[in-house]
């Protein structure tokens, strides 16, 4: 889960990583109250998931607090790369800045350690630098038993060549933002720029955070940080019944069991739809290993919901799940949803393998429901939902 | 011979007790599992009935290790609770510790891997969010149904389970040497290459089928791999061609970062090494038949 920058902000500010002062707001009325708190100047800043903001407009300073309110009121509700801005943060005039630098810890995969990176060229895109300077790009790894301490820090701030009167309070603010990435169970913290003030003060000035959501069961402070408003309605409806599904922009719906099985179908469809009207799969859907009716009828539910999809195709090689459960399921599901009184009228294609398939296929076969068909093979069946789908658009 | 696991592989099981340790404790035994023991320490000393075979309950690994001789433990323990049984694991410098649970905290995994390495490897981590690892015929270490297939000649490694079980049904008249579930993790403990170095070192696979899915360079590091050190054939298989930037898709390693982790980059890597990618599973199999001549 990414956040916003006046989330992270406050997260750094919990774990002592230098900030200025700031308060996050949605209407422009309360742009007055938070500059004056700040003194009678402030700065606007933008609160959208995406770089670039300050190019678009989406930063501006208040001299005063009318001036606050105006530029709030010019901000809220700007679209930004396609994001709409719902918040803005009021905060702190910075003092005036003398070196912007770079700094952030994150996950290596591909060595399966943490790293340490850090810049003494911050401001600007990090990932230009990377690629224009990368000897100006000190990556350290740090071995998640270990972590960063003082002595580790000063490693770091030395490998990046940071100038030797910002030396130390950059290393100590490396062991507080450290601190953040362990404490919240962060993927990855950032912040760019880090700043040396003329009156030499070390400053987080804007920073990013990516919490990993697998910690939510002990960090239970964490979901009031989630954006409600702007998750998929389906998205969040599927995640309120705890499936993993995610919201894609085609017409074919996709139901299966198994992270990698349900992406290979999404993919099996896509390839089926070039030969049918280019449909393609309209969501991911992993009902996981233990399928029963009741997850299936969640998941079929939350699939006929959405308007764009035209046919589903339900996906389900029974491995430990044994398919005769699982076309139990459909069926029962399908009753269920009759007697809520939702009217089912898109056609699904049934694939069953593995564990009692034959049974699963018989009892299928038994309901005889005028909207199932079943097709035995995943090419044949993501063929034949295809199909349905370009003769439904 | 078979990678990791054989008939004479001793097996614990940590996390035995709980619902889902039960149920595949059971499943486990009925591949023809050797299971010597379950590890709680609040039920050590008692005894676990599973349709007559008598499991006896250890207070700890080191315990059941010095009781029974196990080498390979299976780990169904929570995840909050999987770091600290881990750790015990690598305490206890079991060979192969075989971690099922889906859902651990990456600082968790992180953490426990750094600790294998301080205490210099010994215990290979297969895992976690996998699962585990079957040598048809002789001994099933995880979830995976050992109903599927039968032994056979080709190894097979891959980061989703309901692919491992497609792909062995798809070829199940074959048959299979190992096959090895590494998980879809951000980080985890045993990966493709290892895998494949395995199998490329067993005298009794002959052809060996690689799946990935997007997400990392894991399958890029192991085409690489491939192209140096590999002789026997190699079949591929990617999963995610069709996902978006940004989303995770199931797995928590499952996702496209910027232009990083594609299927599509993936699967080039996997052909400039010499590998057969399969657009679909099925069409996989079939390149692995044709292969095989079978």
């Amino acid at each position: 889960m990414d956040l916003f920058e006046y989330q992270a902000r406050d997260l750094f500010a919990k774990h002592g990583v230098p900030v200025l002062a700031g308060e996050v707001i949605d209407t422009p009325e309360a742009a007055r109250e938070a500059t004056e708190r700040l003194g009678g100047k402030s700065v606007v800043k933008a609160q959208v998931k995406v770089g670039g903001r300050g190019k678009a407009g989406g930063v501006k300073l208040a001299a005063n607090a009318d001036e606050a309110v105006a530029r709030a009121t010019d901000i809220l509700g700007m679209d930004i790369k396609g994001h709409t801005v719902h918040k803005v943060m009021i905060a702190e005039l910075s003092p005036e800045i003398e070196a912007e630098y770079y700094v952030s810890y994150l996950l290596d995969r591909t060595n399966r350690t943490f790293l340490a990176m850090a810049s003494v060229q911050g401001g600007m895109d990090i990932e230009e630098v990377a690629e224009k300077t990368p000897e100006a790009l000190a990556k350290v790894p740090v071995n998640a038993v270990d972590g960063v301490d003082i002595a580790k820090a000063r490693e770091i701030v030395a490998q990046a060549k940071f100038p030797a009167d910002v030396a130390e309070g950059v290393a100590e603010a490396l062991v507080t933002l450290w601190e953040t990435f362990v404490a919240e169970d962060a993927l990855l913290v950032e912040v760019n720029p880090l700043v040396k003030t003329k009156d030499g003060r070390i400053l987080a000035l804007d920073g990013k955070v990516s919490l990993d959501e697998n910690a939510d069961f002990r960090q239970p402070e964490h979901e009031a940080l989630e954006d409600k408003a702007a998750a998929n309605p389906l998205e969040a409806a599927a995640k309120a019944k705890n499936l993993n599904y995610v919201k894609l922009d085609g017409e074919v719906g996709i139901i299966g069991n198994g992270a990698g099985l349900v992406m290979s179908t999404l993919d099996v469809v896509a390839y089926a739809g070039e030969k049918h009207g280019n449909v393609k799969p309209a969501n991911f859907l992993d009902i996981g290993g233990g399928a029963s009716a009741e997850v299936m009828a969640n998941g079929l539910e939350i699939i006929l919901g959405d308007p764009d999809v035209k046919s589903v195709f339900v996906n389900v090689f029974g491995g430990i799940t044994a398919c005769d459960e699982v076309a139990n399921g459909i069926v029962q599901a399908l009753e269920l949803l009759k007697t809520k009184g939702e009217d089912v009228t898109k056609p699904l294609v049934v694939r069953l393998d593995g564990n009692n398939a034959e049974l699963g296929r018989k009892i299928l076969s038994d309901a005889n429901h005028p909207l199932v068909q079943r097709v035995d093979t995943m090419d044949g069946a993501a063929d034949k939902a295809a199909e349905l789908a370009a003769a439904a658009k | 011979m078979a990678i990791f696991l054989t008939k004479d592989s001793k097996v614990i099981v940590q996390g035995m007790t709980g619902a889902t340790g039960m149920k595949h404790t059971k499943l486990m035994l009925g591949d023809g599992t050797n299971i010597v023991g379950g590890v709680n320490p609040r039920k050590a000393g008692t005894t676990v009935d599973f349709d007559g075979t008598e499991v006896p309950v250890f207070g700890s690994v080191a315990e059941a290790m010095e009781k029974t001789g196990a080498d390979v433990s299976v780990l169904f323990v929570p995840p909050a609770f999987a770091k600290a049984a881990v750790v015990e694991a690598i305490d206890a410098e079991i060979p192969l510790a075989v971690v099922i649970t889906e859902g651990i905290a990456v600082h968790d995994s992180a953490a426990f891997w750094a600790y294998a390495g301080s205490k210099g490897n010994k215990t290979r981590i297969i895992g976690p969010n996998c699962p585990g690892l079957i040598t048809p015929g002789q001994s099933n270490a995880g979830i995976i149904p050992g109903d599927i297939t039968k032994p056979g000649r080709i190894g097979l490694v891959s980061k989703s389970g309901t692919l491992t079980y497609q792909m062995m049904y798809e070829l199940r008249d074959i048959g299979f040497s190992s096959a090895v579930g590494i998980g879809g993790d951000p980080v985890i403990g045993t990966t493709h290459i290892d895998a494949l170095a395995a199998f490329e070192a067993d005298p009794e696979t002959d052809l060996i089928v690689m799946i990935g899915e997007i997400g990392g360079d894991a399958e890029e590091r192991a085409a690489d791999f491939i192209a140096k050190n590999v002789t026997k054939p190699v079949v591929g298989y990617v999963a995610g061609f069709t996902a978006p930037e940004g989303k995770t898709m199931g797995h928590a390693g499952a996702i496209v970062s910027g232009s990083s982790g594609t299927a599509a980059a993936k699967k080039e890597a996997l052909e400039a090494a010499g590998v057969k990618v399969g657009k679909t599973p099925t069409e996989t199999a079939k390149l692995a038949r044709e292969i095989l001549g079978a």
